[in-house]
């Protein structure tokens, strides 16, 4: 087990070495460059001196295979380098607002595991029964449903109807609970539906899936109460695929974040990766995008670790 | 083992996507499909009105759909302007016709593109094997560890945003899943006996990769390629929702949603609906299309 992990964690680094070198070459392909972007109209009345000076500065005059060094250098020290437009570095930003954003996406992954598990186990286990119908609509519309869309119907209702605008501006949970709620549960609340569904819908069919096995039968005809034949025998075995599925969901989520952040518009570190985007802040995504990417992988390794625990069957060798 | 174990987490993902043969009758024969499937033929008539709608434009549209007239901001839906006007006083119905245009173009050639780019590399995967197999699985986990979204980002933002370039950053997002599912198909069917016979006479690895072992992936292929019309519409809707996308005037229905709410204190109601309603019609027809075609091309998974 020992050497599965340290295995798969040596796997993890070519992975992100080649996720930080697709970013770094997508944004040095940039036709915009951050210079001009920076000045918007004016930029045209900078001298090329000038223009060159804040170029070295921002270490854009460097040759590529150097800059990328530098990127390097800049995890190595783990402050993630200096931001093209503010005075912090990029831990700084990750440190002020990533606790937003890993609020937003434990709920939204804990709500879609509270809704959609038990929706996916009803339903199959009264198939073709009216509510299995209700919530085989109620999945593929969420499945269906762009995020963003379902909170700007939100907010459009909540402004129209009680004129309620969530709060605005970094509020942390330990400094005031009640508005940190009122700031994230929005966000939350649509990504967790959204993600909800799909688990509602992978349970649903693995279990009917399961549910016709041997061994279920066997189970039933020593006469072992429904109720365990479900949570012991069934279930256990549905697990599995929802677990692999959450890993994968676990990418649509992150990628969520930055959606309905913007929709929300919540300061976490899914706006800041589209303002930086807007901005062409390089050092700001390179980093947000290689931290997304880390999360990620990392995510779906402990995912994979899991399996043993949920699969005794399953020996690392 | 723990390769095993991989495979076997894989394809409980994917084994919806993976189906062996393709049954000729349930899909030439219409009037049983829809008899059979009554939702995905419904989902079928929408997404075809929709596509029809979006091809006629300049001809169904009432209106330019970049005609800016500054006395008719914000209108609501009337009988001159179905629904209504935005905040430069363009018709929101013609832009709806020709931001479906854009959206459906896009979602429907990066689908093509990733899928069967990822078709074609998994089938060669699965044949050549060995180092070339091993190498083209670590690349693309490469690509699998970038949030969908966040790649499609990374690269319209790398490439510049044209229909093309959005095309093809959203293609690139679809082409690891065409090569995994497709790979893992061609895999099990390299395997059946008639491969073998083929061999035996002495057929080329080319020919019985395009003879035999193809036309087994087409149905997985199709239903592939249809369950990720939907999500192609979304994150495609996204991008013009963030304002990385196809930047205005040309309208998306991505793009509309996002100026509706950008900079402003209270939206104009009409922007934020309608465009939603178009894009989650859409999905939901191509989920529900998607579902039905599945279900015909192999009806143990009926229901599921």
């Amino acid at each position: 087990m020992k050497g599965y992990i340290a295995r798969r964690l040596l796997y993890a680094i070519p992975t992100l070495i080649g996720v930080s070198i697709i970013i770094f070459i997508a944004l040095r392909v940039i036709p915009g460059d951050p210079v001009s972007i920076m000045f918007g109209t004016q930029a045209v009345n900078i001298r090329p001196e000038d223009r060159a000076k804040i170029e070295a500065e921002l270490g854009l005059s460097d040759p590529l295979i150097v800059q990328y060094g530098n990127w390097l250098k800049d995890i190595g020290t783990g402050k993630l380098g200096n931001s093209f437009r503010r005075a912090d570095t990029v831990l700084d930003l990750i440190k002020a607002r990533g606790p937003l954003t890993v609020e937003i996406a434990v709920i939204s992954m804990l709500l879609s595991w509270l809704i959609g598990l038990p929706v996916g186990v009803i339903s199959a286990l009264k198939q073709n029964s009216l509510i299995d119908y209700c919530s085989r609509v109620f999945t593929i519309f969420f499945l269906s449903i762009p995020s963003f869309w379902l909170a700007s119907l939100i907010i459009l209702g909540m402004l129209l109807q009680w004129g309620y605008g969530p709060p605005i501006g970094i509020i942390n949970l330990w400094e005031d609970p009640i508005r940190n709620i009122q700031l994230i549960w929005g966000p939350s609340v649509v990504l967790g539906l959204a993600v909800s569904a799909y688990i509602a819908r992978m349970t649903r069919s693995t279990l009917l899936e399961v549910i016709h096995e041997d061994y279920i039968r066997t189970a039933r005809a020593k006469g072992l109460r429904e109720r365990l034949v479900i949570v012991r025998h069934a279930l256990r075995n549905t697990l599995l695929p929802i677990v692999t599925l959450s890993g994968v969901l676990f990418g649509f989520l992150l990628g969520g974040t930055v959606v309905v952040e913007q929709a929300f518009n919540v300061p976490g570190l899914g706006k800041a990766m589209i303002e930086a985007f807007i901005e062409l802040d390089y050092m700001v995504i390179q980093n947000l995008v290689l931290l997304y990417g880390a999360a990620f992988v990392a995510i779906n390794l402990l995912i994979d670790i899991s399996y043993a625990w949920l699969d005794p069957r399953i020996r690392y060798g | 083992m723990a390769a095993d174990r991989e495979t076997a987490s894989i394809s409980a993902l994917h084994r919806s996507f993976q189906i062996s043969a393709l049954p000729r009758r349930s899909v030439v024969n219409t009037f049983g499909f829809a008899k059979r499937f009554p939702l995905g033929f419904v989902s079928a008539v929408i997404l075809a009105t929709v596509v029809i709608m979006a091809i006629l434009a300049p001809a169904v549209a009432p209106e330019d759909p970049n005609e800016v007239v500054l006395s008719e901001r914000k209108l609501d839906p009337t009988g001159s302007h179905l629904l209504g006007t935005d905040y430069q006083g363009r018709d929101i119905f013609s832009r709806l016709i020709y931001g479906g245009r854009v959206s459906l173009e896009i979602a429907v050639l990066a689908v093509l593109l990733g899928t069967t780019l990822g078709a074609v590399w998994g089938v060669a995967s699965a044949f050549i094997g060995g180092r070339f197999d091993i190498i083209s699985q670590r690349f693309l986990e490469v690509f699998m560890a970038f949030p969908a979204l966040i790649l499609a980002m990374v690269l319209v933002v790398g490439i510049g945003a044209g229909v093309w370039t959005v095309t093809i950053a959203i293609a690139v997002t679809r082409l690891p899943f065409g090569v995994r599912v497709i790979r893992a198909v061609a895999i099990s069917v390299k395997e059946m006996t008639y491969v073998e016979s083929a061999r035996a006479i002495g057929a080329s690895d080319l020919r019985i990769m395009i003879h035999h072992v193809g036309p087994q992936c087409v149905a997985s292929y199709i239903v592939l390629a249809t369950a990720h019309l939907g999500v192609v519409i979304v994150i495609e809707a996204s991008l013009g929702f963030l304002g990385v996308g196809i930047a205005p005037p040309t309208a998306t229905w991505g793009n509309m949603l996002g100026g509706a709410v950008a900079n402003v204190l209270i939206p104009h109601w009409p922007l934020v609906v309608f465009p939603g309603v178009a894009i989650t019609l859409v999905v939901l027809a191509f989920n529900f299309l998607g579902d039905a075609i599945r279900d015909a091309l192999d009806p143990k998974l009926r229901g599921r």
